[in-house]
């Protein structure tokens, strides 16, 4: 019998238990019922962000990603419209960091990229329910109400991801 | 009340969080609120709608003026719905399907706002009088 070994390195390690932890948090998400259909506070947001600072875009990106495919694969719901406005909102979200990344960090702190990219998030879920999913009927309505949401638990999840990045700093924690 | 230690602590938290913000972040903070507030005032008009469209599957099916008393009946994947029209408003008032969400929905006021009944595959969307794609259906 042949026996195939798949070289893993340390970064794919690192990305795998970053990820891991990143579906625990969409996985607690998905059980906590929301008070307005696709309002969500998108704590999983607060592990990209913190990868983001800690090892840099690509990982951010790898997790990030990886968190959509498996989450929706752990939910029952890959390839499903949910899963596309998961992903679609990634990407966006993900567009967004990578442009925000180069603000200048003496005086944009992760809560403004958290903003930056809850807003990329929302963008990017509404395009496709505009495009794809309910393409005549008033989604319009509802965009305050979203926007609204995305200042607010972008903020949150800012200053989350903040508090944490501050914390390694201080007295490096090993994942 | 006010002056329990507890309030204090959480003042003092909520102090030190804000001293933590960069101009930049305060920047795109105050640049998104600004933004949220121009997604209300423009999307959440007040204005009063002037007409209905139904729209059946993927086609619309007719537009009437709200300026009306009026049922309308339309048949639609289940089976006959009926919408109702009065004095600016309009709903869903009977409907075959399951749920019964878009009859729960009640009268549709502003334009914008819009029911849809997914199963029996019809739906409401108020349009005001302003609305800019409506001289290109025309």
């Amino acid at each position: 019998m042949k026996i195939t070994q798949i070289q893993s390195t340390e970064d794919d390690h690192r990305i795998a238990k970053l990820a891991a932890i990143a579906i625990a948090l969409h996985m607690v998400e998905a059980v906590i019922p929301s008070p307005l259909p696709g309002v969500k506070p998108g704590i999983a947001n607060i592990v990209t962000l913190y990868v983001l600072y800690q090892y840099g875009f690509a990982t951010a990106a790898w997790v990030s990603i990886l968190r959509v495919f498996a989450s929706s694969l752990l939910l029952g719901q890959f390839l499903s419209p949910t899963f596309v406005l998961s992903l679609s909102g990634a990407l966006l979200s993900l567009c967004a960091l990578w442009l925000a990344m180069h603000l200048p960090k003496k005086w944009f702190s992760p809560v403004s990229l958290s903003i930056v990219a809850a807003f990329a998030h929302i963008a990017g879920q509404l395009i496709v329910v505009r495009l794809w999913l309910i393409p005549n009927a008033g989604v319009s309505y509802l965009i305050p109400m979203f926007a609204a949401a995305a200042l607010f638990f972008g903020l949150v999840n800012g200053l989350i991801a903040k508090k944490l990045i501050k914390i390694e700093a201080t007295n490096y924690l090993h994942l | 009340m006010l002056n329990s230690p507890h309030c204090n602590n959480l003042r003092a938290q909520l102090k030190s969080l804000t001293q933590e913000f960069l101009a930049g972040d305060w920047l795109v903070l105050i640049a998104s609120i600004l933004c949220v507030i121009y997604l209300f005032q423009t999307l959440w008009t007040n204005e009063h709608a002037a007409k209905v469209q139904i729209r059946l599957g993927d086609k619309i099916y007719a537009t009437y003026s709200l300026n009306q008393q009026r049922e309308i009946h339309v048949h639609g994947k289940l089976g006959d719905a009926t919408i109702s029209i009065a004095q600016g408003k309009a709903r869903f008032s009977k409907s075959p399907c399951h749920t019964q969400y878009c009859v729960h929905q009640g009268w549709l006021t502003h334009a914008g706002q819009a029911a849809i009944c997914l199963p029996n595959q019809i739906s409401l969307e108020l349009l005001g009088e302003t609305k800019p794609y409506d001289t290109l259906n025309y």
